[in-house]
């Protein structure tokens, strides 16, 4: 609770993190009475309405995946490796911005995370629920998914620990559960506030479950502090290394385009820039809602502009990367890949990817637009399109044409992949619209660590009359 | 919230009211100093320095992830080797059957894995949580120590308490208010 120094951020000409005039009080009020008090108004049950659709699209088509099998899809040899993959890299990767905000700017010391950390957290787990769906829809017998996991089967067989596949299997799992636990324990002592401001009955006894008894004892916070920062250091290499594994599955074949060393950075910083695209889009229309916006102020949309300027530039980097290293390998499988993305039947995808993930980020370099939220949002959507294109881009334009020309083939998406597709945005936005109705969507206690300590109140000022009673 | 007869259940504690951060840390200090070992602060955002008032110094949650990180890394690796060294033992483009570089990352995900629910586990576990009922829920406004106010509870089982010297001792605190609290 000492005074914190004043970082170059917080210099006049930039917009504070909180809005001045909050107090511990407000902070409790205004984050937990979205959840307590807010009444439930027609447009949010229409915009309910449209996202539960999406996701009832979702169940039809993987109703009638299990029916009919994975020829539903526009998947075939060459191209085995679809849609389905292409979404699961793009959600894997929009989760970690998620961990990105919560873990690395927390060790940082950043505190403009501070009030969307809890936001992000909850994008990562849904992110990485719309990611596992795939790869398990994708091995066509889902029911038989328990097969990718070690266990001691009748078959005496086991799943073959040399193949980044199964890494996947370990890495996707694990970032989950640590994802989940890491926003839980952020989540335990807000429940306790829920808990003790709750007026139903039924409101208490739920939250009072959730909240384990929380009291905000001494001991207790300085066990979960460790506890809280152990993890963020726990999950700040786990991301790196999740996304690693992801490109992995690429890098480590030897299809063109796919079997390059420059993959594992490169992925990494492609998912931290959709991610912050998506944190942006999900959070201009939520502050707005909701009446966030002295907490998620314009200089976390602009934080968030100017970090995604550099990953811009980190990804622009991996494409440049990409055609030298063909070029220099020498490789003619390479080189035609190359030529082939540029110039074949999908450069217009190619060239689209440049335009919405590199040129427009650079948008972000004017004031007038980083100041503006309507722009933020409508590049933060294209920016997402555009990291979608990516995943496309390698998965299918290095897949269609390989070393044999006699086993070229197109890939043409059907319905039923975009109807797979489209629903997983239902559901990514169904269990958020819920998320930010039934749970405070900004952390209260790290948003009061921000704001000014209660002083002293006035009743009692003219009896404590020594040092202790103010000094902030 | 009197204590004038025995009917009453037993008392569990004594629980002063503080406005700010700061005069919670003081009267910690100052019932720490004056011999009561059986207190605790409560406060709705961790305070620096409250832990180390009410005597506690040292948390070994980093112990416990360490062994959580140790025992996830045998158990990756130790599966790994199992599977296909010793149980499903298969030659893949003439690797050596123990062809360890390949096991690294399935190594370092369940170390990072089981280091997370050591974290986890061990930190409610030493926390005493879950924990449904606690006594102090019965004081009226101890719901405020998650919003914005602070408690310091000195517990009855503390050698040095007794309900009226330890009250005047609190009230001497400048406290906002001091109530008994029931079990």
């Amino acid at each position: 609770m000492s005074s914190r120094t004043v970082p170059i951020t917080e210099r006049a000409d930039n917009p504070p993190v909180v809005a001045p005039g909050h107090d511990y009080r407000s902070v409790t009020q205004v984050i937990s009475d979205v959840v307590l008090e807010f009444p439930l108004k027609r447009d949010w049950l229409i915009g309910f309405g449209i996202v539960a659709f999406f996701l009832s699209v979702l169940l039809v088509a993987l109703l009638y995946l299990v029916l009919r099998g994975v020829g539903i899809w526009g998947i075939n040899i060459p191209v085995a490796w679809g849609f389905a993959i292409v979404n699961f890299v793009w959600w894997i990767g929009i989760g970690h911005a998620g961990t990105l905000i919560s873990a690395i700017l927390l060790l940082m010391k950043q505190d403009w995370r501070t009030s969307i950390n809890r936001f992000a957290e909850a994008m990562t787990l849904f992110a990485v629920i719309c990611a596992g769906l795939f790869p398990l829809a994708h091995t066509g017998r889902p029911w038989l998914s328990y097969w990718l996991f070690p266990y001691p089967s009748t078959m005496n067989m086991w799943p073959q620990p040399r193949s980044p596949l199964i890494w996947d299997v370990f890495a996707v799992s694990t970032y989950f559960t640590v994802s989940l636990l890491f926003w839980y324990v952020g989540l335990v002592p807000d429940l306790a506030t829920l808990r003790d401001r709750a007026r139903k009955r039924w409101q208490q006894i739920v939250f009072g479950i959730f909240a384990l008894g929380w009291t905000g004892s001494a001991r207790h916070w300085l066990r979960y502090e460790m506890a809280y920062l152990l993890l963020a250091g726990l999950a700040t290499p786990l991301v790196v290394s999740v996304h690693t594994v992801v490109s992995f599955d690429f890098a480590v074949s030897q299809v063109p385009g796919w079997h390059t060393t420059i993959f594992p950075p490169y992925f990494v910083a492609g998912a931290i820039h959709s991610g912050f695209a998506m944190v942006m889009s999900l959070a201009v229309p939520a502050r707005a809602y909701y009446g966030l916006r002295d907490f998620i102020t314009m200089r976390h949309l602009q934080n968030m502009a100017k970090l995604m300027i550099a990953t811009s530039w980190i990804v622009a980097y991996g494409y440049i990367m990409e055609i030298f290293m063909a070029w220099y390998s020498g490789g003619q499988a390479e080189w035609f890949m190359v030529v082939n993305r540029m110039t074949g039947p999908y450069a217009p995808l190619y060239w689209l990817l440049w335009l919405t993930n590199i040129f427009s980020a650079q948008l972000f370099w004017f004031k007038g637009i980083r100041t503006n939220t309507i722009a933020l949002f409508v590049l933060s959507i294209i920016i997402n399109v555009g990291m979608w294109l990516e995943r496309v881009v390698i998965v299918i334009t290095s897949l269609h044409r390989d070393f044999l020309p006699s086993s070229w083939a197109m890939f043409y998406p059907t319905f039923w992949d975009w109807a797979t597709y489209l629903g997983t945005i239902g559901l990514f936005l169904t269990l958020m619209f819920l998320f930010m109705r039934v749970l405070p969507a900004i952390s209260m206690t790290e948003m009061k660590a921000l704001v000014p300590p209660p002083a002293p109140l006035p009743t009692r000022q003219e009896t404590v009359g020594h040092e202790m009673s103010v000094q902030t | 919230m009197n204590h004038e007869n025995g009917n009453e259940p037993a008392v569990y504690g004594l629980l002063a009211e503080f406005d700010t951060p700061d005069q919670l840390l003081a009267a910690t200090r100052a019932a720490y100093d004056a011999g009561f070992r059986k207190i605790d602060a409560y406060s709705p955002l961790p305070v620096h320095g409250l832990a180390e008032a009410v005597g506690f110094h040292k948390t070994r949650v980093s112990l416990v992830v360490l062994i959580g990180a140790l025992c996830g890394a045998a158990f990756g690796y130790g599966l790994q080797y199992f599977m296909v060294a010793l149980s499903y033992v298969h030659n893949v483009g003439g690797r050596p059957i123990h062809s360890w570089p390949s096991f690294i990352p399935v190594t370092f995900e369940t170390s990072v894995l089981f280091a997370s629910i050591f974290a986890v586990v061990g930190m409610l576990a030493m926390n005493g949580l879950p924990k449904p009922y606690n006594a102090l829920f019965n004081a009226p406004r101890f719901g405020l120590a998650s919003d914005d106010r602070f408690f310091l509870c000195i517990e009855s089982r503390d050698p040095k308490f007794e309900l009226d010297g330890t009250r005047e001792f609190l009230e001497s605190l400048n406290a906002y208010e001091v109530t008994v609290v029931h079990d």
